[in-house]
């Protein structure tokens, strides 16, 4: 896999069908339903339990405006992976490329999908800080391997964004 | 580090609630009772704090760059705070009335950073 920054997009080529997948999978990821600690991790609450009028207004004007801004993110992120659909079970790398301009809502979608997948998984800090932790051998390892991935994609966006 | 923040960025604690002055109405007609609403504009002239907690999953240097967009700090001091979430779980981002610190922590979330807003103490 290649990525870099072609004037105002971020070219990632040579993506093997295996990241490709992944790739895919950021918009299904993000998603919080059925998961309670993942729901809860995403709309966390803005104060302790003692302010209970501030949380109770919080989850009835805020929440809902927070969920149309994250799912927009996942809905722009979804529209650009369109470009790695059609031939999913060829073996020929891809390439996708993402207009510097939805490069917030990438850093939106991939962090949802980063803490949704942590929450569901529960990993430790320890297990979390394991980046270069192989082979892949079970479910669980996959899930951090994709929390790493995707967090590899946020870092080298965020110094695109830096250097503009 | 100490986990308070700099003295530049604390707002000025504001005076309690303005107590309105007694009724000056012949004592016929009774004073209005004020106590309820003095106690309610006390409340909001408390100062808060918004604190953004550690979170093993955001990235340092994600955390860095909301903090530079959402207080408008430069990037040194966005890192001072960022690492002391990291280091010391968390850090007073902003002091001072309740509304701003309601935005910011909504803003902060917006970024999916883990932030409170919490009262003076």
């Amino acid at each position: 896999m290649e990525i870099r920054r072609r004037k105002n997009q971020i070219e990632i080529s040579e993506l093997d069908p295996f990241l490709a997948e992944l790739l895919r999978q950021i918009p299904a990821s993000a998603n919080t339903q059925g998961a309670p600690a993942a729901e809860q991790r995403i709309f966390s609450a803005p104060a302790n339990g003692k302010e209970s009028k501030l949380c109770a207004e919080w989850k009835m004007y805020v929440e809902p405006e927070l969920r149309r801004l994250f799912q927009t993110a996942t809905q722009t992120v979804n529209a650009d992976l369109e470009q790695l659909n059609g031939n999913e079970k060829s073996l020929a790398n891809r390439t996708l490329r993402i207009p510097t301009k939805h490069a917030d809502a990438w850093l939106s979608a991939l962090n949802q999908a980063r803490l949704v997948i942590a929450a569901k998984n529960n990993f430790t800090e320890l297990e979390l800080n394991e980046h270069f932790r192989s082979p892949i051998g079970s479910r669980r390892d996959l899930s951090l391997f994709q929390v790493n991935f995707y967090g590899f994609l946020q870092e080298f966006i965020l110094r695109e964004l830096d250097s503009d | 580090m100490s986990a308070e923040p700099l003295a530049s960025e604390v707002a000025v604690p504001l005076t309690p609630g303005t107590v309105r002055p007694k009724s000056a109405a012949p004592s016929t007609i009774g004073a209005p009772t004020i106590e309820k609403e003095t106690r309610a504009e006390e409340e909001l002239d408390l100062p808060w704090q918004v604190v953004v907690h550690n979170d093993p999953v955001n990235l340092m240097s994600y955390v860095t760059m909301v903090f530079q967009r959402v207080f408008g700090y430069p990037r040194d001091k966005a890192e001072r705070h960022m690492l002391e979430v990291h280091l010391k779980g968390r850090s007073i981002l902003w002091s001072g009335m309740l509304e701003p610190a309601e935005l910011y922590v909504q803003q902060l979330h917006g970024y999916l950073l883990l932030a409170t807003i919490e009262k003076v103490v």
